[in-house]
This record gives C-alpha cells, sequence and structure tokens, in this order.
C-alpha cells in the first residue's frame, strides 16, 4: 500500500514559538490517522500546511504524490477541508453555501445543485437548508462545513478536531459520517484532543506535543506501551485517597493518578490480571476501612496513554501554545523515539 | 492557448460569483444597508440647507450650492464607505472564509476581485439614490445625459481604486475594527482638505497647494465638471493618472500579500 499524505521533517515557527520541530507522518491509502494531542500541540499547524495554508519553514509534505508547496494547486484539487478554521458563511444559507462552494470548486451549475442537495439530506439538513448559517446550532454548522468539504468527493479529508464543543449526539453524528467516507475509501487524516474519538474513528494514532510526533501505533500498541491492567476505584469520600492507595499498595498495586480531574477516582496499575486482583483488590480496601461505590479491572485507556508519555493529562495542555518550546532546540531535525516509531 | 482562455473563464466565473456572494451579504443585513445608505442622504440634505447659504455667496454666478455641492458629496460618501472593503475581508479573514476558499482550487484573486468589484456595486447602488435625493433637492445635470454617466463613472472608479488600497489594509491589520479605524483616519483628513465642500481658493494657500492635487479633489472636479460644465480635461487626466497609479501599486501589493498569507 502506498501513503496518501506523506510528511517529513516539516518545521514551523511562528516568532519565537515553535509550533512544529521536525514532524513526520503517513498516512495510507484509505487509512484514518488520528493526530492527539492538547492545545497548542502543533496539530493544527500539521493540517494548515497540508491543506497549503501555510508554508512550512523545513521540511516537505505530500498528499497522493503532490507537494503542498510547489504543486500546491494540485493537491488543492484532491483534498477536503473541515474542521475549527474553515468556516462556512454565516449570512448564507446552508443551501446557498453549498451551492456558493460547489461552483467555487469548478462544478458544473447542475452537477453542483445535485451534489448539494445529496450532502443536505445526507448530512441531516434539508430541514434548515433554507435558513442562514447563523441561526444554526454547533452541530449543524459542524455538519455543514463537512458537507462544504465533501462536494468534490475529495479522496483525502482533513478534519481539524471536528467534534470539539459538540454534544454527544452531534459527535456521533459526525462519527457516522466519517466511518462511511472510510468505507468508501476516503483517506482522513484528523486532528483531536479527544482521546475516545481517536480510539473510535482512527486506525492509526499519532501522539503529538510540543510540536514533535511523540508516539505512533494502533490504539491498542499505544495501550500496550503503557501495559498491563490498571484498577480503578470509585471513592465514596475523595478524602480517602491516601488510605486507598496504601491499601492497594499492600497487594501490589502501582503508584496511583490523579484522573481527569475527578477527585473520587483512582486508578492504578494492576500487578495481575483476573479476577483474583479484583478480589484482593475489594478485601485490601474493605480491611483498609475505605468506601467505594464501584471497583474495576480494565484495559489502559488512552488517557492512560497520554498521561503515561507526556506526564500531563490530555486537557491540561492549554497553556502549552503560548509558552516557548522547550523541544524547539530539536527543531527540524526530526529526532524521533526510536521506540516507539511504528514497525 | 485554448488552456489560457479557458483558465480566464473560470478565473472569471470565481469573480462573479465571490461578487454574487458579497452582495448577497448586502441584502442579508438590511439595517446595515439602511444606514448606510441614509447617512449619505442626510448629508446631502443638512450640507444643502445648513451651509449653502454661507458658501453658495462665494460660488460662481448662476451655481446653486447643491449643484456644486452633489458631485462632491457622492465622492466623499465613496471615500468613507471604502474602509467596508477592509472591514468585509477582515471578516471573512476572522470567521474562516477566507482559510476554506484559499485551501480550494479555484482563483485565489477572485476573493479580492470579488470583494471589491462588490463593493463598488454598492457604490453605484447608493450614487443612483442619491442623485436621486439630490434631484429632489433642487439638483440637476446641465451637460446632458452622456456627461452625468461619465460622472457617475468617475465616482465609481475612485470607489475601486480606494477600495483596492483598503482591501490592503484589510489585509494587513488584525481586525475589522483596525481596518475602520485606519480608514477614518487617513479618509478624514483627505475628504475636508479637497474641493468636496467648498472652493480650494478658499483655502489658506499652503493647504490649497495640497488640496489641489489631491485626489479627492481631482476626482470631485472631474465630477463636477462633467455635471456643471467647465474644463473637464484637466481634472479627468490628473484623477485618471491617480487611480492607475493606485490601482498598479495595491493591486499587485494586494496579491502578493493574499498569496503569502497564513
Amino acid at each position: 500500500m502506498s501513503a496518501a499524505v506523506r510528511v517529513e521533517g516539516i518545521a514551523k515557527r511562528f516568532g519565537d514559538t515553535t509550533a512544529l520541530a521536525g514532524v513526520d507522518l503517513e498516512v495510507q491509502q484509505g487509512a484514518v490517522l488520528g493526530l492527539l494531542g492538547p492545545n497548542g500541540a502543533g496539530k493544527t499547524t500539521i493540517v494548515r500546511v497540508l491543506a497549503t495554508l501555510l508554508r512550512p519553514d523545513e521540511g516537505r509534505a505530500e498528499v497522493l504524490g503532490h507537494d503542498v508547496v510547489r504543486e500546491s494547486r494540485e493537491v488543492r484539487r484532491v483534498i477536503g477541508l473541515a474542521g475549527q478554521f474553515a468556516a462556512v458563511d454565516e449570512l448564507l444559507t446552508g443551501r446557498e453555501n453549498l451551492r456558493l462552494f460547489a461552483g467555487l470548486f469548478r462544478m458544473g451549475r447542475r452537477e453542483g445543485r445535485a451534489r448539494a442537495e445529496d450532502l443536505l439530506e445526507r448530512l441531516d439538513l434539508l430541514d434548515a437548508a433554507d435558513r442562514t448559517a447563523k441561526t444554526y446550532s454547533g452541530g449543524m454548522r459542524r455538519r455543514l462545513d463537512l458537507a462544504s468539504s465533501l462536494l468534490t468527493r475529495p479522496p483525502v479529508l482533513f478534519l481539524d478536531e471536528p467534534t470539539t464543543g459538540l454534544d454527544p449526539r452531534s459527535r456521533n453524528q459526525i462519527w457516522t459520517v466519517v466511518r462511511e467516507l472510510v468505507e468508501e475509501g476516503t483517506t482522513v487524516l484528523l486532528t483531536t484532543q479527544y482521546l475516545e474519538e481517536a480510539d473510535q474513528l482512527a486506525s492509526r494514532i499519532a501522539v503529538i506535543d510540543h510540536g514533535q510526533v511523540i508516539a505512533q501505533g494502533t490504539g491498542d500498541e499505544l495501550k500496550d506501551q503503557v501495559g498491563g491492567q490498571m484498577v480503578q476505584v470509585r471513592l465514596v469520600d475523595p478524602g480517602e485517597r491516601a488510605a486507598a492507595e496504601r491499601a492497594l499498595a499492600r497487594v501490589g498495586c502501582g503508584e496511583g493518578r490523579h484522573t481527569g480531574g475527578q477527585d473520587g477516582l483512582l486508578t492504578v496499575p494492576a500487578p495481575r490480571d483476573g479476577v483474583a486482583m479484583v478480589a484482593e483488590a475489594a478485601a485490601a480496601l474493605r480491611d483498609g476501612g475505605v468506601q467505594v461505590s464501584d471497583l474495576a479491572l480494565r484495559r489502559p485507556t488512552l488517557d492512560d496513554v497520554f498521561l503515561d508519555l507526556t506526564g500531563r493529562e490530555a486537557a491540561e495542555g492549554e497553556e502549552a501554545a503560548t509558552e516557548p518550546d522547550p523541544a524547539g532546540e530539536a527543531m527540524g531535525n526530526g529526532r524521533r523515539d526510536p521506540e516507539k516509531e511504528p514497525v | 492557448m485554448n488552456a489560457a482562455v479557458a483558465g480566464l473563464r473560470w478565473t472569471l466565473r470565481d469573480c462573479r460569483l465571490v461578487t454574487g456572494r458579497n452582495m448577497r451579504h448586502f441584502t442579508r443585513q438590511p439595517q446595515l444597508l439602511l444606514f448606510s445608505t441614509i447617512q449619505p442622504v442626510m448629508f446631502i440634505i443638512l450640507f444643502t440647507y445648513v451651509f449653502g447659504g454661507a458658501i453658495g455667496s462665494s460660488l460662481p454666478q448662476g451655481v446653486s450650492y447643491v449643484d456644486f455641492l452633489l458631485p462632491g458629496i457622492l465622492i466623499q460618501s465613496s471615500a468613507f464607505r471604502a474602509s467596508q472593503t477592509a472591514v468585509g475581508l477582515a471578516e471573512d479573514m476572522k470567521n474562516g472564509v477566507v482559510d476554506r476558499l484559499r485551501s480550494m482550487p479555484m482563483s485565489r484573486a477572485a476573493v479580492l476581485v470579488g470583494r471589491t468589484g462588490a463593493d463598488m456595486v454598492r457604490t453605484l447602488f447608493v450614487v443612483a439614490l442619491m442623485i436621486v435625493v439630490g434631484y429632489i433637492v433642487g439638483f440637476s445635470f446641465m451637460e446632458g445625459p452622456l456627461h452625468a454617466v461619465a460622472a457617475v463613472i468617475v465616482v465609481c472608479l475612485f470607489s475601486l481604486a480606494l477600495s483596492w488600497i483598503f482591501a490592503f489594509v484589510g489585509l494587513i491589520s488584525d481586525g475589522a475594527e483596525t481596518a475602520q479605524s485606519a480608514g477614518f483616519v487617513f479618509m478624514f483628513p483627505l475628504v475636508f482638505a479637497s474641493s468636496v465642500f467648498v472652493p480650494v481658493e478658499t483655502m489658506p494657500g499652503w493647504l490649497e497647494g495640497f488640496a489641489s492635487v489631491s485626489p479627492v479633489t481631482l476626482a470631485v472636479d472631474a465630477a463636477r465638471a462633467l455635471s456643471l460644465g467647465g474644463d473637464v480635461a484637466g481634472p479627468l487626466l490628473g484623477f485618471l493618472a491617480w487611480t492607475v497609479g493606485i490601482l498598479a501599486v495595491f493591486v499587485p501589493l494586494c496579491v502578493w500579500r493574499f498569496r503569502r498569507m497564513s
């Protein structure tokens, strides 16, 4: 199989800030790559480079064999772009938006209109087709945005945080459409700060932080890096956290982590597998006098992966965009962690 | 050769589509359209009746102030409206429409041409309305319909040239408000130190020197001569020189800036 998207050593600086410090990526034809990272990690910058909106300072990138800088026009013919920064026109209706973009994609008038109607129906926007986009809910706006990027049936689709800020129902609608597109053979590169989204949609995941890819692989491969099973306990009284950790340590569990900002939730690495482990943990907690409302043995989630790789939680990276980037020294030399390279 | 012709046809189609989109925006903001139209109409009425008596006496024999004023007000309102080009572009950039367009295989120039083109069509609409109001308060074209059409073309060209300056302002400014304030800072002195409201001969020497070569004065004098009579060739040539000069500088500047935008 050949790569539909190839990124080699891409670096980009904005003033003193290093947005990308030597990124290498590949997306195989027909695959979905999830680019996972906190705000300011450089995800959007990568998409902007690939969508020909931004010239990289160093490195090169190709979409279906076309160089994004030298052959930007050819690249624009084969890509669709949707997400947080490529907007729809708020003062036009949904239908007018699609007809305008169809025209600008240089589709014939009749073809463009027919395709617009198809997409309005497919993305459940027919009822709202004659209302201005200003009146749309967040979910409808994203669906219109997605529809606008699908007019030409692009073989390569870039989705920049397609569901950020959406309610679960709208998120599911977008996911369903993306899955259908993938079944039809579309290659997708999507960025997200939601680990669940990457897990649900992507066949491969690249974790990015401070402008560098710090790990790549399938969701399972990444979870295997964290290793083993986790014991997760929901405490009735968050104040008993220390006592619970001590109790679990007695049966061999590792050090606890603060998870998801939920004080009552304690997750610790489990030393063994199986039902016996659950029983031992339960007994230890009972002996320690710790009250729990839930106890489970589970596989690591991508949350655990992220925490393991970056020492931070996925949602904690809000400040990263403005901080001077310590990884900046490595800019352009394509530094990678050899252990975490995909095989 | 055929490919070049086809390319040009696509480009023109893109320009037409973006212009249509921008014009549709005007109709989707009826309040903005109403107030931006009322403003110049208000200017005609206020200036005619407030300054008419005082300034009328310094005008040549047989020319009423409204006849003198209207060509000036047409230019003045175009000058003040020109900053809307910057505002429109800055908004499209801010809300991501420009990014979407730049990611598409369309003509990049169409984004700019569609903006300045739509703004010129709006100027034409406002100018027509102002002329109607002018006729109600006593204005008339004295040189016949052909000269009248030529006067309107002068106003539209003036508006187009300024639009391209403000397109550049919009492309380099960091938001719609900045673009708008920048517009006022430049346009206010240019409009008042010109022949829009008063004959430049009534100004002090140093100001008259500046005012008599300003593009605003030359545009007003050309439009005025075309509607009232008098020397057309002098101001018209000066005005056309300014227009060609402005377009020759700012069209490439805008395209250059747009291409290397990030």
